[in-house]
């Protein structure tokens, strides 16, 4: 029962990218194009699943033991840049079409801050790890539903004329911002 | 290249606003600015860990190796994320608690990444230290205005002072979606102010 809530918590009431703010950026830029979303996402999911599994290991058995907590953000970084550079060259050499699908949104993830916002709020949140990997999971799901509904938002949006001082972000950010009140509708479903 | 020092610190506070002209670093500006101060607040830590940033890689642009220079800027970006942290976490504990997740993730923010490869990483110490003083106070200004209309619209407050009765307020503003709405509509005033310079540019060569 846990676990339900926390997905729906984590992709309808607490979105990542709607009501989290976090994650925007691939939200406003490059959404234009819906065939791009599936590979983005899986790339998201793909290493925020196993950063949320090292991170939360290197929380419980380096940082709390030996009350280094106030390093969490340097080595949370140092962690998460070296798993993307460490999975870009593992996949190259395993799987060339796992690397073509997932491996090129790769360096994008870098500068994502999802991917450490996430790490940090399973830390904060004091969760256990298999509940971590389902709020990770999940936080990925409400990433690609939000990437999914505002790339088909912007593909309508292409052909309304619009003022000249509203095109691009303006009109992006506004229509997500509408989108974010429709989805304050679910705050009701999970305490 | 030769730049006048001047411009280089307005450059980044009006011509190349952050926030506002470069879209840059949107995830803290949508996310820490329901109140005037606590925008505010972001915006001066951001200028600080950008700040000593700038300065601190442009001393060292020289002794960072090629191969690992992203990896030498995030680890001192990061390590003065950390100070900041521990500092508003040790003098303005209410601060600390609603900026919450978004202190340390000002090691993300791209203004900072950006700004330090871009600028800090090919010029000299003194312009490096303006550059991150211009952009951070550009940054500091637009999250500020923003906060400012979010909390007037919202609540009916300026700073915690009240301007109107509260129930005048659209609760909305505060929440999620006035964040995007309110951020939209400031940068599309912007983008008509500058549309409207040009076109009078363009009415004088006439």
């Amino acid at each position: 029962m846990t676990y339900i809530l926390i997905f729906i918590s984590a992709v309808f009431v607490n979105n990542i990218v709607l009501s989290q703010f976090l994650g925007v950026y691939p939200i406003l830029g490059f959404s234009k194009r819906i065939d791009m979303v599936p590979g983005m996402t899986g790339a998201v999911a793909f290493i925020l699943t196993i950063s949320t599994i090292i991170t939360y290991i290197i929380q419980k058995t380096v940082l709390i033991p030996y009350h280094v907590q106030f390093l969490q953000t340097i080595i949370y970084v140092f962690t998460i840049a070296s798993l993307v550079t460490l999975t870009d060259r593992v996949l190259k050499r395993v799987s060339s079409s796992l690397y073509q699908t997932l491996g090129v949104y790769l360096p994008l993830i870098t500068t994502n801050c999802v991917i450490l916002g996430v790490a940090i709020l399973v830390a904060r949140k004091d969760l256990n790890l298999m509940e971590s990997v389902v709020f990770a999971i999940s936080t990925s799901v409400g990433f690609g539903l939000a990437l999914v509904i505002f790339a088909g938002i912007r593909d309508q949006l292409s052909l309304v004329k619009l003022p000249k001082s509203m095109e691009g972000i303006p009109v992006a950010l506004i229509t997500a911002g509408l989108l974010a009140m429709a989805f304050m509708g679910f705050a009701g479903l999970v305490k | 290249m030769k730049q006048s020092g001047v411009k280089v610190f307005l450059n980044g506070i009006f011509k190349e606003n952050p926030v506002l002209v470069l879209f840059l670093g949107m995830c803290p500006t949508l996310a820490t600015t329901s109140t005037a101060l606590t925008g505010m607040s972001m915006g001066l830590a951001t200028l600080f860990v950008l700040f000593a940033s700038n300065v601190v890689i442009s001393i060292l642009k020289n002794l960072i190796p090629e191969r690992i220079t992203m990896t030498a800027y995030v680890m001192i970006i990061s390590t003065f994320v950390t100070v900041a942290e521990m500092l508003i976490h040790a003098y303005y504990p209410a601060m600390y608690v609603s900026l919450g997740i978004f202190l340390p993730l000002i090691v993300v923010n791209c203004l900072i990444l950006g700004r330090v490869q871009v600028f800090a990483s090919k010029n000299s110490v003194f312009y490096s230290a303006l550059d991150g003083l211009g952009m951070g106070l550009g940054f500091t200004f637009a999250l500020t205005v923003l906060g400012t209309l979010r909390e007037l619209l919202g609540t009916g407050k300026a700073f915690g002072n009240t301007v109107f009765p509260e129930h005048y307020g659209a609760l909305i503003f505060v929440l999620a979606p006035g964040a995007f709405i309110t951020l939209g509509y400031l940068i599309a005033v912007v983008n008509s102010a500058k549309l409207r310079k040009t076109e009078d540019i363009e009415d004088n060569i006439d």
